[in-house]
């Protein structure tokens, strides 16, 4: 039997008091593309902060390729993190260097690769998300949408096995929005990587996840394949499932 | 007493902060490039401020001081008190409440900027170390500019007073700087010019800390840029205080 990419047992979580996560345990397979779907302030981008070590849990247990991240010491961390990528809700580019510097400086520190390897692995990785010819940008210089792509890229440059996505497309329009999917599709159809996706987007999650889960109150409260939750009794989950909107591409 | 219990949280915290700085500041990597860029920043733009400044603080000493001098028949002394006022005193602590304005909110609102926008996040996600890398270059910077644009600030302050003296009695350059410097020696120059190098750690430090653990959002910069200049420019008088008494024990002939 293979050991899920992650996997969350009993989780729970408190900020000042009130519980954020109660008691959540997950599994994401190797290669599967789940999405986290709920009200806002449900926990959602606190799961994927756990997930990452951003936060430690006050109780349960979070494995990631089987090891767990609350107990591990900080080296142990620093290279799963090597091996995970996280794009935040704002792209999260750091705003003292060029677009350039911002996906090299993970390559510069990590890999034994030449300046020459590097400027050709950034230039990829740019081209991939359609940046090719803004490397010299600073971060202030990009809308919205580009920041969203330039973070995708900056999470995807060392290749990481897992992505884990805050609201990827969020406060974009539905084209931008829908580049931002068919990144993610074109990732997933690699299956090379396990996601882990925060969303509101019901249409995204059509076209790129595999499974959903519904975060409500602390606790997941549905998860399965998209057309089993339609047939959920929760209006919560109905209402977010619910096609409206959403196209066929 | 809740406001004993804050008090003692922030000096406790600033404690381990410092701590922490100090114990991260020798390991490898070195961020160069950071450092140097944050010379440029804190040091290279703080100068027009610090000449401008320096300069009007002299003229208007000179200004201030040249009546009650002549009154006692010591107008000669009057570059010799200039140059003293500024080596000792005006230049370095005026410079580093200048720095503390300008840098301490500066740093204070960029780090807590970074935390809101969850850079500082994005850094630790990559692995990286982000007290490194954000703010260890920014304390080495500060320490290894308060001193030169202390001297910045010392020469434009005896070119002011020059300029005041000169359009009131027509003192030549050349007399002006013998005048000015005859008092002067490496004791009253050097440690307070060096004791600036603690005034920018206390302002780094200060504001780094106030930004690197910045809450609230949007809000929370704007507190963490206030509390920086507040806090660093208080303590830099308190810490100046200590300073100037060592500086006396330790070099007697400046007490005189």
């Amino acid at each position: 039997m293979t050991i899920p990419d992650v996997t969350f047992q009993n989780v729970s979580k408190t900020f000042g008091g009130s519980p954020v996560l109660n008691d959540v345990s997950l599994s994401i397979a190797a290669g599967e593309a789940l999405c986290i779907m709920g009200r806002s302030g449900t926990g959602k981008s606190v799961t994927l902060k756990l997930m990452i070590g951003l936060l430690k849990p006050d109780s349960g247990s979070i494995c990631i390729h089987g090891e767990d991240i609350a107990v591990i010491d900080e080296d142990g961390l620093s290279r799963l993190r090597h091996r995970m990528g996280f794009l935040f809700q704002s792209g999260a580019l750091f705003s003292l260097f060029s677009l350039n510097d911002n996906l090299a400086l993970p390559l510069r520190r990590f890999t034994k690769k030449s300046e020459q390897e590097i400027d050709h692995a950034v230039q990829q990785q740019l081209d991939d998300v359609g940046l090719g010819n803004d490397r010299h940008k600073m971060p202030s210089e990009l809308s919205g949408g580009m920041r969203k792509r330039a973070g995708l890229a900056r999470a995807l440059i060392l290749q990481p096995s897992i992505l884990l996505a805050d609201e990827p497309t969020s406060g974009l329009d539905s084209v931008t929005a829908g580049e931002i999917d068919d990144l993610l599709l074109q990732l997933k159809e690699k299956g090379k990587t396990t996601m882990v996706i925060v969303t509101h987007d019901i249409c995204g999650v059509r076209r790129v996840g595999d499974r959903l889960a519904v975060l409500d109150g602390g606790r997941i409260i549905a998860m399965g394949k998209i057309e089993d939750l339609q047939k959920n009794e929760s209006a919560l989950v109905n209402a977010l499932v619910s096609e409206q909107g959403c196209h066929e591409k | 007493m809740s406001l004993l219990n804050t008090l003692l949280d922030f000096i406790g915290n600033l404690g381990l902060f410092t701590l922490r700085a100090a114990r991260r500041a020798f390991l490898p990597p070195i961020e160069w490039f950071m450092i140097w860029q944050q010379i440029g920043e804190i040091g290279w733009r703080s100068l027009p401020l610090v000449l401008s400044s320096g300069f009007a603080v002299g003229l208007v000493l000179t200004l201030h001081t040249r009546s009650t001098l002549i009154r006692f028949g010591a107008g000669s002394m009057i570059p010799a008190v200039q140059s003293l006022s500024f080596f000792n005193e005006i230049g370095p602590l005026v410079a580093a409440l200048l720095v503390a304005g300008r840098v301490g909110a500066g740093i204070g609102a960029e780090l807590a900027g970074m935390r809101v926008n969850e850079e500082i996040d994005a850094v630790e996600v990559l692995s990286l170390d982000s007290f490194k890398l954000l703010v260890i270059p920014r304390i080495i910077a500060c320490i290894l500019a308060l001193p030169i644009l202390t001297v910045f600030m010392d020469v434009a302050g005896i070119a002011g007073g020059f300029l005041a003296e000169r359009s009131a009695s027509h003192i030549s350059l050349h007399l002006y700087l013998n005048r000015a410097f005859a008092l002067v020696s490496w004791a009253t120059f050097i440690p307070p010019t060096l004791k600036t190098a603690v005034f920018g750690f206390i302002i780094a430090l200060v504001s780094s800390w106030f930004g690197y653990n910045a809450t609230d959002g949007s809000q929370g910069v704007g507190r963490a840029a206030t509390n920086s200049v507040v806090v660093s420019s208080l303590l830099i008088i308190l810490t100046d205080v200590i300073l100037v008494k060592a500086i006396f024990f330790l070099f007697p002939d400046t007490a005189i």
